[in-house]
């Protein structure tokens, strides 16, 4: 027992656990503008695949890693318009094209990658994101090291959970992505599009969470290889439910789901890990997670409009 | 002919020749038509007649084939649903455009600014809404979820919206439709006021004593057609029915018809699970008479409909069918027990759109011998069956194979109609029947409800019509808030009366 603590005392566990949460973060900002405008986007895992790997060969290609942050952002908005066009426009199954979006994404990354680098065995790596602590707020007792002393890519995952939150609940913008996804014919009925709020959701979304994706690569690994994102698009997706579709609380869970999880990582090295099958540890955050969920969702509210194609003319 | 508005006051809108087709369906028909301000006109016409679509055109939904729009003597750009609002046009529609997640105020707000502006500037909004609802007495609470609203109010935030962008038009879509009596003269308080400050309203509506009521000038529209204008103090009921519908209309013939046991009958009664429930409700169904449920919708008449199809089982109270009590209430058993139903909603609960006319046919009788032989679908004698009731109910389709979506909601209703009462049910339930149906059609069900009633079936009626519930009835309960009033046999209560009830207050006295 004694070793948990000392686990949980560590500095190192803390600073983990945001380093973790940031990729999270990004993406489940971007998987919550989607479906606070009705659009569940379930091509999240692919596009994060997509972003992580357009980031890397960014940077490996001698981009800038700021610019390489930006490329992700568009390959993202790509797969994005994609799914806006099936589902917004056409009004297809939500399902169906976010799960194809899944596949096409990851895969054609994959296959990209081995087109530009048939040769390689081992992954290639690339200068990263370095840790700049924030001068002054670093210095804080407690909350300095934790927050403050990470990467700039985790600084911009904060400022874009408070500007998303603000923009939902305090602009023109947010209100009208807000109503889109509550009933798209009041949104209509004030002489707005339906279909441009919705596209623009999907689209920004989806760049997002292929920032997500490249947090990885970019911030995390320094390289980029298969199976890396490993379904953290899924935990997104739940955790906007566990954030019951608002911003700072999806933060919070955020955290709490990147706090299991390192933990698990330091219980693999104690006496505990040497007793039971390391599967049990890497399981979980998943079961904590779930649990989380079962106590917080009952009174989420869902967008009442997810996943209703919206279909002009129809009531 | 073209209504014409008084020349003494200006024009707030004019209509010129709007013309719209839809394939060989002449939709609208050179439409004219002019309000000025300060001025109620009513758009009177039936089902079909044309005024959704001369409404969706001025919206900017669909753009006329031909013809002009002004609003305020300037023309109006085709197509563009921005457009008519930006000029003063609103629309409260029949079926409300609300987020209802979402505050009063951030209904009203939405598209009113901006939108990649910086603000929202609420604390502004809300002093004018104050402002609003002081001037028209509209009184809602902007910070209430509209969810929490009921639909009175819920109306109120939609004509707040059209007058919180300024309207100069308001038109209102089948207003009355879910309101009690009471709240449609709340609301035709709240238009009195709109006009007196120089609003033009335009009252859609197929209720002629409020057409008589509310409205200046009258303009009849009859497949696509203007058909005539008038003042309304030139003219009266009948003469505005007759147009609308291009002949004298006439209640169906009643005979008398002896009735006989009863075959279901409800004493003090309760439900569970529903919103709102059924208490103490006592109700008898008796052979070879209409029984009209008369009330607003949502006040129990699921809880009612659900009970007597056997998708709910009494909490409290005794349910007798044929004078005995009946074990394990269930949907089989209502079937077993000759409980033939019409559902409300006749494409979700009525019908599966994507099956054939002829498995929609049978859906309800698998296990029947007559459709299957060892449990193998007969699908032999369903079509037959099937073919039995096109002809039998005049349902035109292109065969038994056709998909039943395809169906005109006439059509739908028919095949549901003839489905039930083909198997000459003890007891009917006739949940809102004719809703939506055009006037032939509406006869057509009318008439074979009559017939069944003649054969010696006990027939519950529920509408949210009042008019048709007194035609059809012989006896006449009203429910509200899960509570059912007294019989009333025909003819001993006036509309007036029942709507009081409607609204809740008989029973503080009866019960």
């Amino acid at each position: 027992m004694s070793e948990i603590f000392t686990i949980i005392a560590s500095v190192s566990l803390w600073v983990a656990m945001v380093r973790i949460a940031s990729p999270l973060i990004f993406a489940t900002l971007g998987e919550l503008l989607c479906e606070r405008a009705g659009v569940l986007n379930l091509g999240i895992e692919g596009i994060m695949v997509a972003g992580a790997f357009a980031g890397w060969f960014a940077a490996y290609s001698g981009m800038g890693l700021w610019p390489a942050v930006g490329v992700a952002f568009l390959t993202g908005m790509g797969f994005g318009a994609l799914h806006a066009l099936l589902t917004v426009l056409f009004g297809l199954s939500q399902h169906v094209v976010g799960i194809g979006i899944t596949l096409l994404a990851s895969s054609s990354s994959y296959f990209a990658y081995r087109l530009a680098l048939p040769e390689v065995t081992s992954p290639p790596k690339i200068e990263a994101f370095a840790t700049w602590p924030v001068p002054v707020l670093s210095q804080i007792p407690l909350i300095g090291p934790v927050l403050f002393s990470q990467t700039p890519l985790t600084y911009l995952a904060y400022g874009l959970a408070i500007a998303l939150a603000l923009v939902l609940a305090r602009t023109p913008l947010g209100l009208a992505i807000r109503a889109v996804g509550e009933n798209p014919t009041s949104v209509e009925a004030q002489g707005l599009s339906v279909a441009g709020l919705r596209s623009g959701a999907v689209i920004a979304g989806s760049g997002l969470m292929a920032v997500g994706g490249s947090f990885l690569t970019l911030s995390a690994f320094n390289s980029f290889f298969f199976e890396m994102v490993n379904g953290r698009g899924w935990i997104c997706i739940a955790l906007v439910v566990f954030g019951a579709w608002k911003p700072g609380k999806a933060v919070a869970g955020a955290f709490l789901f990147a706090a299991f999880d390192a933990l698990q990582i330091r219980l693999q090295q104690t006496p505990l890990g040497a007793h039971l099958p390391y599967q049990i540890f890497l399981m979980l955050p998943y079961l904590l997670s779930i649990l989380a969920l079962i106590v917080t969702s009952r009174r989420a509210s869902v967008p009442a409009a997810l996943m209703q194609p919206f279909r002009k003319g129809e009531r | 002919m073209s209504g014409t508005a008084p020349k003494s006051r200006p024009v707030a809108l004019r209509l010129d020749g709007i013309t719209k087709r839809f394939g060989a369906v002449l939709a609208n028909d050179a439409i004219s038509l002019e309000v000025a301000q300060g001025e109620v006109l009513a758009l009177l016409g039936e089902n079909g007649a044309g005024k959704t679509t001369l409404m969706n055109i001025l919206f900017g939904h669909y753009t006329a084939d031909q013809g002009r729009i002004e609003v305020l003597g300037e023309a109006l750009p085709a197509g563009q649903p921005r457009a008519a609002l930006d000029r003063g046009v609103g629309m409260v529609h029949q079926h409300f455009t609300l987020a209802e997640n979402l505050t009063v105020l951030d209904n009203l707000l939405l598209g009113t600014r901006p939108l990649f502006g910086l603000r929202l500037n609420r604390g502004a909004a809300r002093a004018r809404i104050a402002a609003l609802a002081q001037d028209f007495g509209l009184a809602v609470d902007p910070d209430a979820r509209v969810a929490d609203l009921s639909v009175g109010e819920r109306q109120r935030v939609e004509i707040l919206k059209a007058l919180y962008r300024k309207a100069r038009v308001l038109i209102l879509d089948e207003p009355t439709a879910v309101l009690t009596p009471q709240e449609a003269e709340a609301l035709f308080a709240t238009l009195r006021h709109a006009v007196a400050q120089g609003l033009a309203v335009i009252f859609i509506s197929h209720k002629l004593h409020e057409v008589i009521g509310i409205a200046d000038r009258v303009v009849v529209l009859r497949h696509g057609r203007v058909v005539g204008e008038v003042a309304v103090a030139d003219t009266d009921p009948a003469r505005l029915a007759a147009m609308m519908v291009g002949a004298e209309i006439r209640s169906p013939a009643i005979p008398t018809v002896a009735e006989g046991a009863v075959a279901l009958r409800l004493e003090r009664v309760a439900t569970q699970g529903f919103h709102p429930d059924l208490v103490n409700a006592s109700l008898d169904l008796v052979a070879g008479r209409i029984t009209g449920l008369a009330g607003v919708s949502g006040n129990g008449q699921g809880a009612l409909a659900a009970l007597i199809a056997g998708l709910a089982v009494p909490v409290a109270g005794r349910f007798q069918i044929g004078g005995r009590d009946i074990p394990d209430w269930s949907p089989l058993a209502a079937i077993g027990q000759g409980v033939a139903r019409i559902p409300e909603d006749r494409h979700h609960a009525g019908t599966i759109g994507d099956f054939t006319l002829t498995e929609n046919a049978v859906i309800e009788r698998l296990r029947d011998p007559r459709f299957s032989r060892h449990g193998w679908i007969d699908w032999r004698a369903a079509r037959r069956h099937a073919e039995g009731l096109i002809y039998g109910y005049d349902i035109r389709c292109s065969g038994p194979d056709a998909r039943i979506r395809l169906l005109s909601g006439g059509n739908m209703q028919k095949l549901i109609l003839g489905r039930a009462l083909e198997e000459s049910p003890a007891i009917i339930l006739a949940n809102q029947p004719v809703r939506g149906l055009d006037i032939g059609a509406v006869r057509f069900v009318q008439e074979r409800l009559l017939a069944a009633r003649a054969r010696g079936a006990a027939i519950l009626l529920i509408s949210e019509d009042l008019e048709e519930v007194m035609a059809l009835s012989d006896v006449i309960h009203v429910i509200s808030d899960g509570r059912l009033s007294p019989q009333f046999p025909r003819g001993s209560m006036s509309a007036a009366d029942l709507g009081l009830w409607m609204a809740g207050q008989g029973f503080d006295h009866a019960a």
